[in-house]
């Protein structure tokens, strides 16, 4: 919007320098740039402070759309007053629907009339018609009170689930990278586990970085967890000198973009080790790392060989591999780099200042709570069922997700679904029971002398009464009997 | 009616006080003797005649009430020795480390005991899950105390050492169970409310057994076998165990046996106690039965999938019911179910005698329980129950009929039932059916409601169940009947509609070719029972004929206007404006097709957005189920003037188009050989975080699969519309693309685990190949198709690979069961209020507003409460043009 307003200013200067035409056939021909003639109009006319911004925007868009390649002053003035009569017709029909009708909704009804209506024009009759069938659907489409939308819920994700395939493993666009898909996916996520098999991560970079081939792989070096081990050609232990000596390797160290000054630095960093790191005068890819007095005896120098191999030369705790992919940017135009990671970090990933933190994300969703909070939890939850179910070709409305990840964390924090989470804590000892671990629940609700009032679907069941929902949530009734005998009815 | 209902309103949870076990009980049970001699049972021993009645016809020794009548009677048994009550020994356990082992009060100074006991009892009620963290928190403040914050004393460690037995580490040393009773006893009851216990209905020392509760002899009843034996119930079994422990005990103890003897019986009872209550304890000997079986005990019997809460309380056995294999019927209606005579002269309806109905209720009781449709009982004014098998003058009984009189008649066409098969994993899984009473022994239903059950005929068996009041017949009529589960909740969209030949079928009619003469159209008007007049025709010299889209028009409403593409709209076929040669854009204009065919598209169940789905939707589900009903019928009476059928040579591929195709797959492997070659010379370039034989292997997969998709798309490009397998694979009726190529040209890489085939011999797998061969055909490459034939070799591979699906479904559908069994406990409490909000019943808030616009998806047209598209072409189709 803002763009769009600043190009018809500077436009709008240019335009008023030139002269007056004096002429229908100067007009003709004067060059009119049709964007800032319409915005003009558009101003002149008062049009926003009259129509709302939807039907502003779509007149614009439609002349444009037009008379976008053969500038036409009299013809787009001409258009422009019929269409924006035309608007003005279709506000008014519709006026009476938007005290009902959410806005989200009118507006796109607004949109789709104004094409319509500038492709097959419309009546008066057929827009109170249109208008009639938009608030008719809209209240038959709501729901309807004491649905149980718990078990439709359930019910529409557990039904397509039975027809998804066991396969745990499947390339999500690059074959380097194994994905948890199909249904151990969509257990995982529901059982709300507290890492994901496979934690993938999926990280945007900013403006200046994201269509650099250059600058991409240097925030993809940074990265990559690079231990000692990845960059050794060989370590062995030198009894004599009580030192190990690691003999690093020219081509991983270049690969990863790092000097031999970079790893001893690094090992230097870990406390244990600190000032016991010398590079061989000889040879400047062998480093000598003498053995600290707690790992000197004989038994504990494999152990110290393996703990200085592991050590963290750079990169990021918990991301594993880095790969680069091209995509294409529809908002862009144009291709850029993203990296997909196999680990997941998010909080280290998103201090970096080359990561754009609005598109970046990973799959585990409990990181996501501790790092976003509960709602960005709620919403990681919601596209991670979502994608699950519609990466196995299987249509699932949005509201049931919605239902499912709002009650495993309307509580505050991330619950499972299942005896730890949401059925373990059930309110009702009988639900409780009769789900799993039914002698303990008994054992534990009378020693506390719980109470059981009955509520729920299960407990009713047991007891053999109605559950309240649905046709047995109405609590009043009448007893024709005793309104026969003109008594009071309870 | 009139009886005022009775309400549970709640259930209270606490644990029996010996008083109350004394109270409650009839008899002291004294001996170990359960019969005499005679077979009687014994006084005082575990089947005495006042725990309550086992035969029918005896009248019970404490109530007086027959079997039917009577609940049975508690009994009890004293103990010589208290014993630990295995149920509650984690409780026993906090609470002797939590409380001062010489003052037994909470080791907690007593300020904070007042405050903890205000704020628990506070939060109880609203966040019982924060109050069970709060009796968390303060029972390990409390067992960390090393000294009384009362008497000072000093603590000593507690241990429990599986599965009963407490030891004192440094005090008293093992602690017996009266010791602990005693201990417990002195737990002040302000104290135990802050360890989480509730002492008005739990006090701890009632944790420890010393009176054992006999349970009625109607909870173990025994049973007499063939040969006349009696054989006890596992519990009786148990009982007698210890009761006979406790008698040597109670000698024991008489006779001032040594302490180590006593202690051993006493172990002994707390065994038998023990697993009297549950025999899977951990560390414990499981008790058996002679034949080696364990015993049934307490536990056992409530948990699990067929203990007492899933198998008898959360599911139950039903009257009313039937259960028999499925076929199909295209003569019935959507809603209806065929049932076979057999099954209707067996389930009953209750009807309730009228002066509007009593003439064809006299008729059924007349007709008797062998003649349908007849009656099977008849229950008069004061409830007396006739069976109309034994009822010698069923005349006189009719004509004595009058109101008040309730009659279980036969199930007639027309009633209600409840039509189900398993597994139940939506609630499409139930629908109500009407009934038709049909000869033969299966139930019928129409094919377009075989999505919802997942149902096909192999020999797919389902229930039926009779609703048996006004109100169930109601509710099952109102909303469960087929016609109102058309569209589904899972998805915005119809999940029943036309399948298979029905897809075909209105292919075919609808094709451009389809002209009809006078009595194709008669014919067909007449199967849908039409009695409109027949339309204009569409040709009218040299004979009139009409069109197979005019026919299909009949069906649909005058006003209706509908714009869509059909399936067969893609690839070369596609069509995007009303002038296409393909015809394949689907226009109704004024309820009429201009263009377009019917396929899987437009009419397909499981198809959103559909002409289907708009009709139901606007027109109502009635409507919908009347359309089904009369175009299927039509689409199916058209094959049979036509015919559909395939051939062998249907799928025998051209021979020119074979041999591109084999071409193709040489081409391929080669491809593969130079790819073999490189990696044998170290050549490949390998795929970052792939080995070397992991990326020949994807290199190789990728080739092979390209070559199978490309060979089958030459030969399928040599497919016509006049094909008939081709045009069930493009409409959408039944198979696809990938099925035509298999069948052929080149069935294709057969996998397990995503994997080329490698198992078997060492390097090979199997020895008809070298060492170590790589090629396409050795790992499991079938190039031959189903019309070629297979070679042996190539049956192996295919079997391997078909095997895998077989296990995968054995294995998806129990795991995904579990999942789903979970999400419905986890959800099934939450509904809609009547502010729109989902709630809990205990009125916790799940959502402001039910999926953020409090829409049911069921009502919106794919997720989308108002369409508008839809809208606009619904009131100016007529008048569009694309």
């Amino acid at each position: 919007m803002s763009e769009k307003s600043e190009k018809s200013s500077t436009s709008g200067k240019r335009h008023s320098r030139r002269k007056k035409p004096s002429s229908v056939e100067e007009v003709r021909r004067a060059v009119v740039e049709p964007g800032e003639l319409v915005d003009r109009l558009i101003e002149e006319q008062g049009l926003r402070q009259r129509l709302p911004p939807v039907l502003v925007s779509s007149v614009r868009s439609l002349i444009l759309k037009k008379y976008g390649a053969r500038p036409d002053e009299l013809e787009i003035r001409r258009e422009f007053e019929i269409l924006a009569k035309v608007a003005q017709r279709i506000h008014a029909a519709m006026e009476p629907a938007q005290k009902i009708v959410p806005k989200a909704i009118v507006d796109e009804v607004l949109f789709k009339l104004m094409d319509t209506a500038y492709r097959y024009s419309l009546t008066d009759e057929e827009i109170a018609r249109i208008r009639e069938d938009v608030v008719q659907s809209y209240l038959r489409a709501l729901v309807e009170p004491g649905e149980p939308v718990g078990t439709v819920a359930a019910q529409s994700i557990g039904e397509p689930s039975t027809q998804m395939t066991l396969r745990t493993f499947h390339f999500a666009g690059v074959r380097e990278l194994n994905v948890t898909l199909g249904l151990p996916r969509l257990i995982e996520l529901v059982d709300a586990k507290q890492k994901p098999e496979t934690p993938i991560m999926e990280i945007y970079l900013t403006e200046e970085h994201k269509h650099d081939l250059k600058a991409a792989l240097e925030v993809a070096r940074r990265l990559e967890h690079t231990s000692l081990e990845a960059v050794t050609a060989s370590a062995e232990v030198d009894l004599i000198t009580e030192s190990v000596i690691v003999r690093l390797d020219k081509d991983m160290l270049e690969d990863k973009g790092l000097t031999v000054e970079d790893v001893v630095n690094a090992l230097s960093r870990e406390r244990s080790l600190a000032g016991r790191v010398r590079v061989d005068e000889s040879d400047p890819l062998v480093l000598a790392v003498e053995v600290p007095k707690a790992y000197s005896h004989i038994t504990k120098i494999l152990r110290f060989r393996e703990l200085i191999l592991k050590t963290r030369i750079k990169g990021v705790r918990g991301i594993r591999k880095v790969i680069l992919q091209r995509r294409y940017d529809p908002s862009a135009g144009k291709h850029e780099y993203v990296l997909l990671t196999e680990g997941s970090n998010l909080a280290e990933v998103l201090a970096l200042p080359q990561v754009d933190h609005r598109r970046t994300r990973t799959n585990d969703v409990h990181e996501i709570e501790r790092v976003l909070g509960i709602e960005a939890a709620r919403q990681a939850l919601i596209n991670e069922i979502m994608n699950t179910l519609r990466e196995q070709g299987l249509e699932v409305d949005v509201r049931h997700v919605m239902l499912v990840a709002d009650l495993m964390t309307w509580s505050g924090i991330v619950r499972q679904i299942g005896r730890h989470g949401i059925v373990g804590e059930k309110r009702s000892v009988l639900a409780r029971a009769a789900f799993e671990i039914t002698a303990k629940q008994l054992f534990d609700a009378s020693a506390s002398g719980e109470f059981d009032s009955l509520r729920g679907v299960t407990e009713n069941l047991v007891i053999g009464q109605l559950m309240p929902f649905g046709t047995s949530m109405v609590e009043l009734k009448t007893s024709p009997q005793q309104l026969a005998r003109g008594g009071d009815a309870k | 009616m009139s009886k005022p209902e009775k309400v549970v309103k709640g259930v209270k949870f606490g644990v029996l006080s010996p008083e109350m076990i004394r109270r409650m009980s009839v008899t002291a049970i004294v001996t170990p003797e359960v019969y005499d001699e005679n077979g009687i049972p014994i006084e005082g021993g575990v089947m005495d005649p006042r725990l309550g009645v086992i035969e029918p016809g005896q009248r019970c020794a404490t109530c007086g009430n027959t079997l039917a009548q009577c609940p049975g009677h508690f009994g009890h048994l004293e103990l010589a020795k208290p014993v630990i009550h295995i149920g509650y020994v984690k409780h026993i356990y906090m609470l002797l480390k939590a409380t001062c082992r010489s003052c037994n009060r909470v080791k907690i100074p007593e300020e904070d005991v007042v405050k903890y006991r205000d704020l628990y009892r506070r939060l109880r009620e609203r966040w019982p899950q924060l109050a069970s963290s709060m009796v968390e928190f303060i029972r390990q403040r409390a067992s960390k105390a090393l000294e009384c914050p009362h008497c000072k004393a000093r603590q000593f460690r507690v241990r429990l050492e599986k599965p009963a037995t407490f030891i004192e580490e440094g005090g008293r040393g093992k602690l017996y169970p009266d010791v602990i009773k005693q201990w417990l006893s002195n737990i002040p009851s302000s104290d135990l409310e802050v360890l989480g216990l509730d002492p008005e209905v739990a006090r701890p020392e009632w944790m420890i057994i010393n009176v054992l509760p006999i349970p009625p002899i109607a909870v173990r009843p025994s049973i007499v076998l063939e040969t006349g034996m009696r054989a006890e119930d596992d519990l009786t079994h148990k009982l007698v165990d210890i009761i006979r422990a406790n008698e040597k005990l109670k000698e024991a103890l008489n006779s001032g046996a040594p302490e180590i003897i006593v202690e051993d019986l006493w172990e002994l009872l707390q065994y038998h106690v023990m697993t009297f209550i549950d025999n899977e304890l951990p560390g414990v000997p499981v008790a058996k039965r002679r034949s080696g079986m364990p015993l049934k005990t307490l536990a056992q019997r409530l948990k699990g999938k067929e203990g007492r809460f899933r198998g008898n309380l959360s599911g139950k056995r039903v009257d009313f019911s039937a259960r028999t294999v499925i076929s199909p019927d295209p003569n019935l209606d959507v809603n209806e179910v065929g049932v076979p005579y057999e099954v209707a002269m067996t389930l009953t309806v209750p009807e309730h005698v009228t002066p509007w109905n009593i003439d064809r209720m006299r008729e059924y009781v007349l007709n008797g329980p062998y003649k349908w449709p007849g009656a099977n009982y008849v229950v008069d004014p004061s409830g007396r129950r006739l069976d109309l098998r034994y009822v010698k003058d069923r005349k006189a009984l009719a004509e004595g009929l009058k109101p008040g009189y309730v009659v279980e008649r036969h199930l007639v066409n027309g009633d209600v039932v409840l039509f189900n098969r398993q597994p139940s994993l939506h609630r499409m899984s139930i629908m109500a059916h009407r009934v038709r009473v049909l000869p033969g022994k299966t139930f019928r239903l129409h094919l377009a409601v075989c999505p919802p059950y997942n149902a096909d005929f192999d020999g797919d068996e389902m229930n039926l169940h009779v609703p048996q009041t006004v109100e169930a017949r109601a509710e099952a009529e109102e909303l469960l009947l087929v016609e109102k589960q058309i569209l589904s909740p899972r998805y915005g969209g119809p999940i029943i509609g036309g399948i298979q030949d029905y897809i075909s079928g209105g292919y075919l009619l609808t094709l451009k070719t389809t002209i009809l003469t006078k009595d194709q159209v008669s014919d067909l008007l007449a199967t849908i029972d039409y009695s409109g007049e027949i339309p204009e025709p569409a040709i009218l010299s040299p004979v009139e004929a009409w069109t197979g889209k005019q026919v299909f028009s009949l069906l649909l409403p005058e006003d209706f206007n509908f714009i869509g593409e059909t399936k067969l709209s893609s690839g070369s076929l596609k069509c995007t404006s009303e002038e296409c040669f393909w015809d394949t854009l689907l226009i109704v204009k004024k309820g009429k097709i201009l263009a377009g065919t019917v396929d899987k598209t437009v009419i397909g169940s499981q198809q959103p957005k559909s002409l289907m789905h708009y009709l139901i939707m606007e027109k109502g589900v009635k409507f919908g189920a009347e359309f089904m009903n009369k175009a299927f019928k039509l689409f199916l009476r058209y094959i049979e003037m036509v015919g559909l059928t395939m051939t062998l040579d249907d799928i025998g591929p051209k021979r020119s188009a074979l041999e591109s195709a084999v071409k193709v797959i040489k081409n391929s492997y080669s491809e593969v050989d130079k790819l073999i070659e490189m990696y044998r010379a170290g050549q490949l370039e390998p795929v970052p975080g792939r080995t070397l034989s992991e990326t020949l292997e994807i290199r190789i997969l990728d080739v092979l699969a390209r070559a199978r998709d490309e060979s089958g798309a030459t030969v399928v490009e040599y497919m016509s519309l006049a094909n008939p397998v081709y045009v069930m694979a493009r409409t959408g009726a039944r198979g696809s693309g990938l099925n035509i190529t298999q069948m052929s040209v080149v069935l294709g890489q057969q996998s397990v685990r995503g994997e080329r085939i490698w198992r078997g011999y060492r390097g090979r797998v199997l020895p008809h190949y070298r060492h170590g061969d790589l090629s396409p055909e050795a790992r499991g490459f079938v190039a031959s198709s189903f019309y070629k034939g297979l070679s042996p070799l190539e049956v192996f591979f295919h079997a391997a690979g078909g095997r895998e699906g077989l296990v995968d479904t054995a294995v998806r559908t129990s795991q995904s069961g579990y999942m789903q069994r979970r999400l419905i406990n986890a959800l099934q409490d939450l509904y809609v209020e009547y502010d729109m909000s989902v709630r809990s019943p205990y009125g916790e808030l799940v959502q402001f507003r039910y999926g953020e616009d409090s829409v049911d998806p069921r009502k919106t047209a794919f997720g989308k409460a108002v369409d508008i598209d839809r809208i606009i072409v619904k009131n100016m189709g007529w008048r569009m043009s694309l």
